[in-house]
């Protein structure tokens, strides 16, 4: 059992990831600030049911997920695809191995990863299908296991790997548009 | 280096990256690694595209979201819902 008292302590250092999580999910600054607050005060009611010694913050992920998918999903603003074309493997790493940047030799993939801004690398997360963009959004922005995020998404390990797999090819074939859009690569 | 082995760790790649790999899965990937430049330079380029990820998610609070919680959790230790 968890003390209330101890809450705010907390569960408050990790809202600067849990909001960045709700505007990739919500892609919307005021949805994203209503979850992030419905989420804690949430939290802080339920905190007696928090065991002391768990992961704190895969606790408030779960809390963030379950009110997002119950509260916001259903007033969505855009229509949501949820299929995503399946590319190869690698898909960004092959098509830059294939290139011949003029003058910038070795580097080149890492000067190209680099020069990707916020708002592209936002918008190629946020364009993938929701159960993709959550599986990805987890593990590659947040860094949990594949056992957390099977518990914060309630879905079997087997399911957050193909997700994740699939999630990460499509992000990947996003940033080569932009990429292409920009005129970095031709 | 025999192709099954690039086959191999490059079916596992995600898995290694994701810390998801038996200690034995792990050394003997590495240890391919060392030895295929080729392997190192994908596993290397998705090492920092996550970076890159990562880095780029980063967002700030705004000063007033923070207040609003402050505020409305204060309310809920001074008046707690009843049951």
């Amino acid at each position: 059992m968890a003390d209330q008292a101890t809450f705010v302590e907390q569960a408050m250092p990790f809202m600067s990831s849990l909001y960045a999580a709700a505007l990739r999910m919500t892609r919307n600054a005021a949805d994203a600030e209503d979850l992030v607050q419905e989420t804690y005060l949430k939290a802080y009611r339920g905190f007696g049911g928090f065991e002391e010694g768990t992961n704190l913050k895969a606790w408030l992920y779960r809390i963030l997920t379950n009110t997002y998918i119950n509260t916001y999903r259903a007033k969505k603003r855009r229509p949501e695809e949820s299929d995503l074309d399946d590319v190869e493997d690698l898909y960004l790493y092959r098509r830059l191995g294939g290139l011949e940047i003029a003058g910038l030799g070795r580097s080149a993939e890492d000067d190209l990863l680099e020069s990707y801004t916020d708002d592209e690398v936002k918008s190629a997360l946020e364009s993938l299908p929701e159960q993709f963009r959550m599986a990805v959004l987890l593990a590659d922005v947040e860094g949990f296991s594949y056992k957390e995020i099977a518990e914060i998404l309630d879905i079997p390990i087997g399911t957050v790997m193909s997700r994740l797999h699939r999630g990460r090819k499509g992000l990947q074939k996003k940033l080569w548009e932009f990429a292409v859009e920009r005129g970095l690569v031709a | 280096m025999a192709e099954g082995n690039c086959n191999d760790a490059l079916h596992e790649l995600y898995h290694f990256l994701d810390g998801e790999l038996t200690d034995d899965r792990r050394t003997r990937i590495q240890h391919h690694l060392d030895d295929c430049p080729p392997c190192y330079e994908a596993f290397d380029f998705e090492v920092e595209l996550r970076t890159v990820i990562a880095k780029r998610c980063q967002e700030t609070v705004p000063e007033d979201l923070k207040q609003r919680i402050a505020d409305a959790i204060d309310h809920e230790v001074l008046h707690p819902p009843a049951l």
